[in-house]
């Protein structure tokens, strides 16, 4: 089912009734007799200083003004209402433990102990770790690899149909929208396929809020008719990190997801973090076009000079092929290295380094720059001259090289299973054939090269190890230093 | 009635300059543009609120941002300013019948017009044959350049606003790459004294010195400047700016001057104690 909406809203979304109920309790100088006990910041002079008053001012408890996160019916429960009118949902929660909290909250809606979820295997590490808190089972979708960038693309869909398939009492699947790099997966047809077969469709749109607000953006998870989608607000929404939207489609019941919220999420909800996403949202209803317009039309630039200096590789939506690159993101700035013969990860280090500019993130054979409203020419222009010179500085053979391969995962015990298993600290490089039983990732971007339950390879070994030597920030083990590795006890 | 611009100089310190009356005031694309008459200093032109140049002390600037790196190359004949949308930098290197190309890069075209109108000692030589203006960033511009020019000079305000571009690593790289084998960049490179202008000279020294095998620094004493004690950069692939100097030959050019001369150029490579201390800083660290 496919929604067209007119991009016209239902509600007035003109009000924010959470920042309108702050400014409310501001005035009636109510005297606090409860938490927190800085008491609109008296309390703490130097936090004040540093925050400033009128931060602290709304660093406030539920109270009946306020509504409560937990049990929304005042102005929580309309400021939700009308998240859910701009995303064309038929519920939004607000979220406050990042999109984290969101992707666990949807898993867990979806899918209990020992029941089947289909997802590609290039998912944040969030999904996995619900998967350890649930008893799930994951069925992965291999991702294409497009050779020359070394990057995981979208599912294709006859990919899914023979999932779905080998998997009929699969209960949900779950689809990136879109991934890290910018990349979309047919969402309407795999939504189409996945309801067809009565399996539940989730949505991992931590990178796709503006696909809501902006022209000419890919599909988003709502309008395509999926059950579940989260939204990383305070990624292009632009509310304050943390904050988070879990968004719902009408055959879902939202009482009982409010439920499945509740087992973990906070019972002391940041104002600053909810009002954040009440004003966000108003934002990008009034002026989310002209936002992201203009976020296109600098990412567009750059890619444009990027391409021009020479090694470097930004693509845009020359890459889609109809399938597993079913659309790009052309707001994301994803710039290919290799042929530069420096891995993504040894120019985000230069830029930091050598140029004071912090990107969001490189991996082997990739750069991301995260380009936003906050963005002007002048910094765009540091950035490309800083890539400028890295080219006539640092270029080196390609030779020695390696792209990024996708490893098809073997699922040796399901995630839950291997994580609470006995186990063993073994040495990374003795640790071949043995049951992973935590998590290896690159972050960010924070995709799993191994998650629990996988069986170590030699090929994955080097790989871990070649991350390393190019400085990748590898995560995930108990063993900090990512020498030892924590494999089942006994295990074949 | 009294009328006094003010400029903070520190959030402790100001510079009041009494006005008989303000000029023009418009915002730029890029930023607020003011001009001024005062009895003291004559007419004198802000960008964001800060003093660029006055009528009585412009040309102890101008002066030596130009003739410093003229002296020491023995023939310049392409040279690339960056920023003096006022014009005073253009007026000093008009002087020179070795030049044969100009190339002016100035972001904020309003600048121009306005020293056009209201400053003619200084915008006196933008219609110069050898002359060509571009308003365009100038990072945006110098990267599109390599092994072009004899001489670059950066004539930038201060690294807080438009400027800022011009005080970064990538800046002065792509402008050792657009000079030629034997060229010279010299720059604007603010303030020893209050601290925070100290940071930025620092900051630009030390990038500066990863750029280019010779990096000295120089001095002059102007008047409206915060502290009055304000450098240069002299940044080079081959020629020292002291050892290089031919006095002989510049004078001979017969070039007419009310600040530089040979004697002072060498002069003004001598630094304080206090500004070498800092820039061994900078130069050490690896």
């Amino acid at each position: 089912m496919f929604i067209e909406r007119e991009g016209l809203f239902l509600k007035n979304q003109d009000r924010a009734p959470i920042f309108e109920a702050l400014e409310e309790m501001k005035m009636t100088r109510t005297v606090p007799f409860d938490v927190p006990g800085h008491k609109r910041g008296k309390g703490n002079k130097e936090l004040t200083d540093f925050l400033g008053e009128k931060c602290l001012m709304v660093d406030v408890n539920s109270m009946k003004l306020l509504d409560n996160l937990c049990h929304p019916t005042g102005v929580i429960k309309e400021a939700e209402e009308l998240a859910a009118d701009a995303f064309g949902a038929s519920h939004a929660f607000f979220m406050v433990g990042g999109t984290t909290s969101s992707v666990q909250a949807m898993v867990l809606s979806a899918v209990k102990k020992d029941e089947k979820i289909i997802l590609p295997r290039n998912v944040h590490r969030s999904v996995i770790n619900s998967l350890i808190l649930c008893g799930a089972i994951p069925v992965y979708i291999n991702p294409q690899m497009n050779e020359r960038l070394g990057i995981s693309l979208g599912m294709t869909v006859s990919d899914v149909k023979k999932a779905i398939m080998q998997n009929k009492d699969a209960k949900a699947i779950l689809i990136n929208n879109p991934t890290y790099y910018g990349i979309c997966s047919n969402l309407a047809e795999i939504t189409k396929l996945a309801h067809e077969n009565n399996m539940l469709v989730l949505v991992d749109e931590a990178h796709g809020t503006h696909f809501y607000f902006g022209e000419n953006m890919p599909a988003t998870a709502m309008s395509a008719g999926a059950d579940f989608s989260s939204v990383s607000m305070h990624k292009s929404g632009g509310s304050l990190t943390q904050s988070s939207f879990l968004l719902c489609g009408e055959n879902v019941n939202e009482n009982y997801v409010r439920q499945i919220i509740n087992l973990t999420q906070t019972t002391s909800g940041s104002y600053l973090l909810i009002s954040s996403l009440d004003i966000s949202r108003r934002n990008l209803a009034r002026n989310g076009k002209e936002i992201f317009a203009k976020v296109y039309e600098l990412s567009e630039y750059a890619r444009e000079e990027i391409n021009q200096i020479g090694d470097y590789y930004a693509y845009s939506k020359e890459l889609v092929n109809g399938d597993s690159i079913y659309d790009f993101d052309t707001t994301k700035l994803s710039v290919n290295t290799l042929d530069l013969g420096l891995a993504g990860i040894e120019v985000y280090d230069l830029l930091r380094d050598e140029y004071d500019i912090q990107i969001e993130f490189g991996d082997i054979g990739n750069i991301l720059a995260y380009i936003s409203v906050g963005d002007n020419r002048k910094n765009i222009e540091r950035l490309i001259g800083a890539l400028s010179e890295i080219r006539r500085i640092y270029k080196k053979d390609k030779g020695a090289m390696i792209k990024h391969e996708y490893i098809n995962p073997i699922v040796a015990l399901p995630p839950q299973q291997a994580f609470y298993a006995e186990k063993k600290s073994t040495e990374i490089e003795n640790s071949v054939g043995e049951i992973c039983c935590e998590f290896v990732m690159c972050y960010p971007p924070g995709i799993p090269i191994l998650a629990p339950g996988e069986r170590v390879t030699k090929e994955i070994v080097d790989y871990i190890f070649y991350a390393k030597e190019k400085g990748c920030s590898l995560t995930g083990p108990e063993n900090m230093d990512i020498v030892k590795l924590n494999v089942l006890k006994g295990g074949t | 009635m009294e009328f006094w611009f003010s400029e903070n100089h520190t959030e402790n310190v100001k510079l009041s300059i009494k006005v008989d009356k303000q000029l023009f005031s418009a915002e730029s694309e890029f930023q607020r543009i003011d001009v001024f008459d005062s009895p003291e200093f004559g007419r004198f032109l802000t960008l964001d609120g800060f003093i660029m140049l006055t009528e009585k002390d412009e040309f102890i600037y101008h002066e030596m941002i130009t003739h410093v790196p003229m002296a020491v190359h023995p023939n310049p004949k392409s040279v690339l300013v960056i920023g003096a949308g006022d014009g005073g930098a253009i007026r000093e290197l008009a002087k020179y019948d070795c030049i044969e190309s100009i190339e002016l890069v100035e972001i904020d075209k309003m600048v121009i017009d306005t020293s056009k109108e209201y400053l003619p000692n200084t915008a006196c030589c933008f219609d110069d044959p050898r002359l060509s203006i571009y308003y365009q960033d100038g990072l945006k511009y110098i990267r599109k350049h390599e092994n072009k020019y004899d001489i670059i000079i950066v004539d930038s305000t201060d690294p807080f606003g438009p400027g800022e571009g011009l005080f970064t690593k990538e800046f002065y790289g792509n402008c050792y790459k657009a000079l030629k084998d034997d060229g010279i960049m010299v720059n604007q490179h603010e303030s020893p004294f209050y601290s925070a202008d100290a940071m930025a000279m620092k900051r630009a020294h030390k990038r500066i010195v990863e750029s280019f095998p010779i990096s000295r620094v120089y001095q002059a004493h102007i008047p409206t400047y915060p502290s009055g004690h304000w450098l240069f950069g002299f940044a080079s692939k081959k020629y020292h700016p002291v050892k290089n100097l031919n006095s002989a030959a510049w004078n001979k050019l017969g070039i007419e001057t009310r600040y530089y001369n040979t004697n002072l150029h060498k002069g003004s490579f001598y630094l304080p104690n206090y500004v070498e201390k800092m820039l061994g800083e900078c130069e050490n660290v690896e």
